[in-house]
Parts: structure tokens; C-alpha cells; sequence
């Protein structure tokens, strides 16, 4: 059995907490294989993030993941989805919130809420090409400063596009 | 051993045989540590397996005073002229061994970052196959190396230094 | 007195960084003043390669990320998996997993214990150390071919069953290691020397080391009692009597203490599993093409170095759409400068090396 512990009470009662004081803000949540996965518009980002933190009680930024939604960008959808999984410790409660952001836009740095955040950030720009305002100092952390494109995205190829070797 | 005698005064190849004899029994080794493959280099240089049967337990962090530039692990595109200024500091005589798959052409990353193969920045006199290769491995290279070196013409060089480029 | 500041380059050819890390550093005389660490130098693509492989081919290209501890990064990404296409594992691999994942804490910690030691000065305790993991390599060996990349954990189970005798090769190394423990720790627990360099150096409180996302035996030497087998137990960790060694300064040398101490618990763990593997089936039938249907889901364990995640995205086909590794070491490693600030310049070594940092895993 895929081990899992997360209690569907306390998950329950974060959703109607953020719903709650959120109730524009928060486009959809999901209970799905024990864990929280919360829809948001980008704008209230920050405001979630500070609310995670400082009234609920998720001391942890575990990861900021990207997606690139290339196929269905297309369609009106913006570019990217952007993932933050939050922690809580003790008690080990999650809940994993999800933002679009367009290849042109832009959004909240979670820096000066998590610390954590700075390279992860860091990463999804390099990775991503996303932009984060307010970041300490946005730039490349994997690939050569001079390095173009960003690998992660869709439509990079895998072997790279300058293979003069 | 005849080449040696047809093509070389005895006296030099008997100076010869001399020093590459004390050339492959005290290689330096560079260590260029950079992924898995550092693990069981060092896993190499440790008790059990003990590099220093050959000579070559003497691990420089400078490659001024090395001799052989083991790169052991993936060498990326943004590492490539690191290891290249390396190889260029270290002085002559110098050979380098490429440990494990990806040193040899990539290993398993085909990716945009990764190096196909560190012959393409430094030349490579013995390549170590295996992800990673097992200390016996890397010995075994080792050991390949050293009749590799037992077969050059130190002397040659001495006397004419553009010989080095035709090694 | 005028501050002088210098700034030095440490890396990314140096024999202490742990592999290709560079460290730009700004000093005062000997005094820290700003540490920035430039990583990616063994940035290998791992995550968009992982987009163009199947789920099974995933499994062993993750034994390259954190390569001292290869069969956690397996159980990492097996776990997530699993969990994705609703997997159900027998009893008896999932304890197999546990004793698997516990002799790689024990060979990781030991690998730990002799670079760290060998870059402060004790190069003895570097050839102890590997001496005592090389036993364990061996077990790793005769279970399934390899030392290192073991891929010893597969998707719905493990590769091969734990028969009679491989049990009793593992309870003889188990037996053979407290002696050599202690002999480490008679050279170096009340070193003078030893503890002149390690206490009160790289200090990190509690509330900073939780702030700056730190996991792991670095984080729990600070006091904060967190360990993924215990807060959110996976495998079967949760039938097995361990306890979670805490540290209460957060400086070099509780760091050091933490995982010495970790090293005991594993052990423990390994002789509980093995008193109590149950009968079963050592994998269950996983098709030989996985196809798993769309969703998303985020699982961590409690790695030698911290705690590893995974966040594996699926499309419906045998591909994945994204798989994302939070890394342990990317995360401890931001907190470095605030570890090394105020200290002295040769501090930083042992302060690098008790934070114990992959760079496979720093950069995937």
C-alpha cells in the first residue's frame, strides 16, 4: 500500500481556512491520493503564501515546480503552472497550491516569505525562463549566464540546440 | 624490443626502459573528481583495493605537480574548459585516463549540458568502460596505462621536444 | 581597523568541495565575510531526460543523483510512482526496502564520516570508514550485481528475494560495525584537535536552519526533531522501534554526533527487519509496460542527506509528463553562508563537510 499518513481532517479544515479568507482568490480544491491541491489566481499569491505561514502554520517550502503547459497553452491558457508544496511540521500536514503565469508575466517572489524559496526560484527561471519580482537576485543557477533558451521547456530539444561537438 | 633496437641507440633505449620503468611504478594522479566515478576512485585508493601497490596513492589537488588527470565522472559543457585549463597546467610528461561511461562519450545523457566524451577537449590514452567501473576496473586501466607508458620513448623527447606532439 | 576584503575562488576543482562546487568567498584576513556558491557544473538534464524514458528506465538514471546513497534516490522515486498508479506493495518487500534503505544510510554515513574527517585532517578515519562500508558494498554486490549505482529497488517491489544466507551475511557485517564505530569515535570524539575545530563552529539555530528549508541530521543537530520515517512514515517504517538523535547547539560537531548516532538506530532497524521479515511475495506483478493514468502526486523519505522528494506528473501514456526531485543538498546548501559567516576561513571545509552535500544531487 503506498504509504501515506495525511489527515483528511486537517487537510479539510486548511481548505475551508484559505477558502474562507480567500474566497476570490481560490479557483478550485482537490483532495486527491491524500493530498491538497488548491487552485489560485496569481495575483493573491503572496498574501496566500504570508497567510500559509504566519496563521496556519506551514513553517516549510518544500519545492517550487514548474509545468509547461505548451499543448494546452494555445487554447488561452497560459504558459506555465507554477507549484509551491507547502509543509507543516510537526503534524506533517501538505498542501500543494498551483498559479498560471504567461511567458511574458510575471510572479510574487516567495522569498521574503520562505528563504527557502530563493533558489528554487533561481531554478525556475533558468529551467523555465519564469520571472519572479521581488527575488533577492534573479539569475541562472544550473546553465552558463550566456547560455539561450531554457532547457525545461517543451519545446527544448533534449540534446540542446548548438551541438558543435 | 627490437623496434627499440633498430630504431634507437641501445644506450638510449636501456635509458628508456629506466624511466618509463620509474614513470609507471609513481604516477601522481590528478584526481578530477566528478561524479560517481570519484566514489570509487577513492573506493580504489582506500584499504581494500589499495592503489598504492602501484605507486600511485599520492592523490595531488594541484595539477601542477600530477601526472595522470583521471576524469572520473560527467563532464558537462560548462566544466569543459575547466577540465581543458587543467590538462593545459599540468606539465609534461602527462597522460590522462577517461573513468566510466560518461567520460568516455556521455555515458547515459544525451542531454544539453553534458560533454559527449572528454576526448573532445583533452586527448585520452586509456579509456575505463563501466557506470561505474568497478575498482578492479579502474585497476585494470591502470594497468594497461602503465604498458602503454613502458612502450614510449622518454629519451626521444628529452632530446627532441616536438616528439611529444606525435606520441 | 579597516576591513580588507579579498575575495578567494574555491572550486570547482578542489579536493574538499565534494565534488565540482565553487565557492566564491569574500574575506576579511581569515574571516568570512560572504560565501556564494556557483553550482551546475554536474547539471546532466537528468529531469528532461527523465521526460523522454519510461517510468521503469526513470529507476536507474535516479541512482546517479545522490551516488553514495543510490538505493534512497530508487525508493524515492519508486514510492511516488507507486502511489501515482495505485501500486500496492507486498509486506515483505516493503521490509526488504527498509533494510535495503537502511545499509545505504549506514554505507552513506560512512562515506560521510571518512571525507569529512580526511578534510579536517584525519586521513586514518577515511580508510576506516570506506573499510567498513566496503563490507557493506559487498552485501549490496552479491544481492544485485552492483556497488555503487545499485538500482536495488524497483517498481512494485524489489528485484530479488533476501534468501538465508545473504540474511546472515548482513547480520555479520551488522555485528562488525559497532567495533569499528568505536574505533573512530576513540580518535575522534574527545580529539582535542577534533573538537577545537568542530565545536562552535557553523553555528545555525533552530529557527534559522527551519527558515532556510534546511532537512535531515543537519537539521535535527539543531534541535528540531523532524524525520520523515516518523512524521510521515512510508515502506513499512512504522513497525520498527527507532529513536530520531537530536543535536542541541547546531555547530560542526552535533552535526557530527547526529548521524554517528544515526548509524546505531540504522542498525537497529536492519536487525528488526530481519527478525520480522514476513513470508510473501517479493514484488508484486508490475506490467511490463506502465502505463499510468493522468494525475499528479508529491512523496518524500527521509534520505541519508535530508529529505528527498518527488513530484511525478502523468499523462496517461508509459512516459512521464514531469518528474520534479526536491533535492536535500540543493536546499541545505543555501545555508551555507550563514553557517560560515563570522567564522574563519579554514572553518569552512568542516562546516562543508558537515552539512554532507551530493553534487549529483545539488544538480541534477
Amino acid at each position: 500500500m503506498p504509504d501515506t499518513t495525511a489527515d483528511r481532517a486537517e487537510l479539510r479544515r486548511t481548505s475551508e481556512a484559505l477558502a474562507g479568507r480567500f474566497p476570490d482568490a481560490v479557483l478550485s480544491s482537490i483532495f486527491e491520493k491524500g493530498e491538497l491541491a488548491v487552485r489560485l489566481r496569481k495575483d493573491a499569491l503572496a498574501a496566500v503564501l504570508r497567510f500559509l505561514k504566519d496563521e496556519l502554520g506551514f513553517n516549510a517550502l518544500e519545492d517550487v515546480i514548474v509545468l509547461d503547459n505548451l499543448r494546452e497553452a494555445g487554447e488561452g491558457r497560459p504558459r506555465f503552472s507554477v507549484l509551491y508544496q507547502l509543509c507543516r511540521f510537526p503534524g506533517a500536514a501538505r498542501v500543494r497550491l498551483a498559479v498560471e503565469v504567461g511567458e511574458d508575466e510575471s510572479l510574487a517572489s516567495a522569498v521574503p516569505v520562505y528563504r527557502s524559496a530563493d533558489w528554487a526560484e533561481r531554478e525556475a527561471f533558468d529551467m523555465f525562463g519564469v520571472r519572479f519580482d521581488g527575488h533577492p537576485g534573479l539569475r541562472r543557477i544550473y546553465m552558463p549566464d550566456d547560455f539561450e533558451g531554457h532547457p525545461l521547456r517543451k519545446d527544448f530539444p533534449l540534446a540542446g540546440r548548438d551541438r558543435g561537438g | 624490443m627490437s623496434e627499440a633496437f633498430e630504431k634507437t641507440p641501445f644506450l638510449l633505449a636501456k635509458a628508456d626502459e629506466f624511466i618509463t620503468w620509474a614513470q609507471k611504478n609513481s604516477l601522481w594522479p590528478f584526481g578530477s573528481g566528478l561524479a560517481c566515478c570519484a566514489i570509487e576512485m577513492i573506493a580504489t585508493a582506500a584499504a581494500r583495493y589499495d592503489i598504492a601497490r602501484f605507486g600511485m596513492e599520492l592523490f595531488r589537488a594541484s595539477p601542477r605537480q600530477a601526472d595522470l588527470f583521471i576524469v572520473a565522472g560527467t563532464v558537462t559543457n560548462k566544466m569543459a574548459p575547466v577540465i581543458r585549463r587543467l590538462w593545459e597546467q599540468m606539465p609534461d610528461p602527462k597522460w590522462s585516463l577517461a573513468m566510466g561511461n560518461c567520460a568516455i562519450g556521455g555515458g547515459p545523457f544525451p542531454t544539453y549540458s553534458v560533454l559527449q566524451g572528454v576526448d573532445k577537449v583533452i586527448p585520452v590514452d586509456v579509456y575505463v568502460a563501466g557506470c561505474p567501473p568497478t575498482p578492479q576496473g579502474l585497476i585494470h586501466g591502470l594497468m594497461i596505462l602503465q604498458k602503454k607508458i613502458a612502450l614510449s620513448h622518454p629519451t626521444k623527447e628529452i632530446l627532441d621536444p616536438d616528439a611529444r606532439h606525435n606520441r | 581597523m579597516a576591513v580588507k576584503e579579498i575575495d578567494l575562488n574555491m572550486g570547482p576543482q578542489h579536493p574538499s568541495t565534494h565534488g565540482v562546487l565553487r565557492l566564491k568567498l569574500a574575506v576579511d584576513n581569515e574571516v568570512v565575510l560572504r560565501v556564494v556558491p556557483v553550482i551546475g557544473y554536474l547539471h546532466r538534464g537528468m529531469e528532461k531526460l527523465w521526460e523522454n524514458l519510461t517510468y521503469t528506465q526513470v529507476v536507474p538514471l535516479t541512482d546517479r543523483l545522490d551516488y553514495i546513497a543510490a538505493l534512497s534516490n530508487n525508493l524515492g522515486f519508486v514510492l511516488a510512482a507507486e502511489k501515482l498508479a495505485g501500486i500496492e506493495v507486498p509486506r515483505r518487500a516493503r521490509h526488504i526496502r527498509v533494510v535495503l534503505a537502511e545499509l545505504q544510510r549506514l554505507a552513506s554515513h560512512l562515506a560521510w564520516l571518512g571525507f569529512m574527517a580526511n578534510d579536517i585532517g584525519a586521513m586514518s578515519v577515511l580508510l576506516y570508514g570506506f573499510e567498513a562500508r566496503e563490507n557493506i558494498l559487498d552485501i549490496f554486490e552479491e544481492y544485485c550485481g552492483a556497488r555503487l549505482t545499485v538500482h536495488g529497488i524497483r517498481i512494485g517491489g524489489v528485484p530479488h528475494d533476501l534468501d538465508g544466507a545473504l540474511v546472515a551475511r548482513i547480520r555479520t557485517v551488522l555485528d562488525g560495525i559497532p567495533k569499528r564505530l568505536a574505533d573512530i569515535r576513540a580518535l575522534l570524539d574527545e580529539n582535542r584537535i577534533w573538537k577545537e575545530r568542530t565545536v562552535g563552529v557553523g553555528l545555525i539555530g533552530a529557527g534559522d536552519a527551519v527558515g532556510y528549508g534546511l532537512t535531515g541530521p543537519a537539521l535535527r543537530a539543531s534541535g528540531v526533531p523532524w524525520d520523515m520515517r516518523k512524521d510521515i512514515p512510508y515502506s513499512s517504517y512504522d513497525e520498527f522501534d527507532f529513536d530520531v538523535p537530536l543535536g542541541r547547539n547546531g555547530d560542526v560537531y552535533d552535526r557530527y554526533l547526529v548521524r554517528l548516532e544515526e548509524i546505531c538506530q540504522s542498525i537497529r532497524i536492519v536487525r528488526q527487519a530481519l527478525d520480522g521479515l514476513p513470508s510473501g511475495e517479493f514484488s508484486s506483478k508490475v506490467p511490463r509496460t506502465l502505463n499510468i493514468p493522468p494525475g499528479e502526486v508529491f512523496h518524500t523519505i527521509e534520505a541519508p542527506k535530508g529529505v528527498l522528494g518527488f513530484y511525478v506528473k502523468s499523462n496517461g501514456t508509459d512516459k512521464p509528463e514531469r518528474v520534479k526531485m526536491k533535492s536535500p543538498s540543493f536546499i541545505n546548501l543555501q545555508s551555507l553562508e550563514h553557517m560560515c559567516k563570522g567564522n574563519l576561513f579554514s572553518d569552512i571545509v568542516g562546516i562543508l563537510g558537515s552539512l554532507d552535500i551530493v553534487l549529483g544531487e545539488i544538480d541534477k
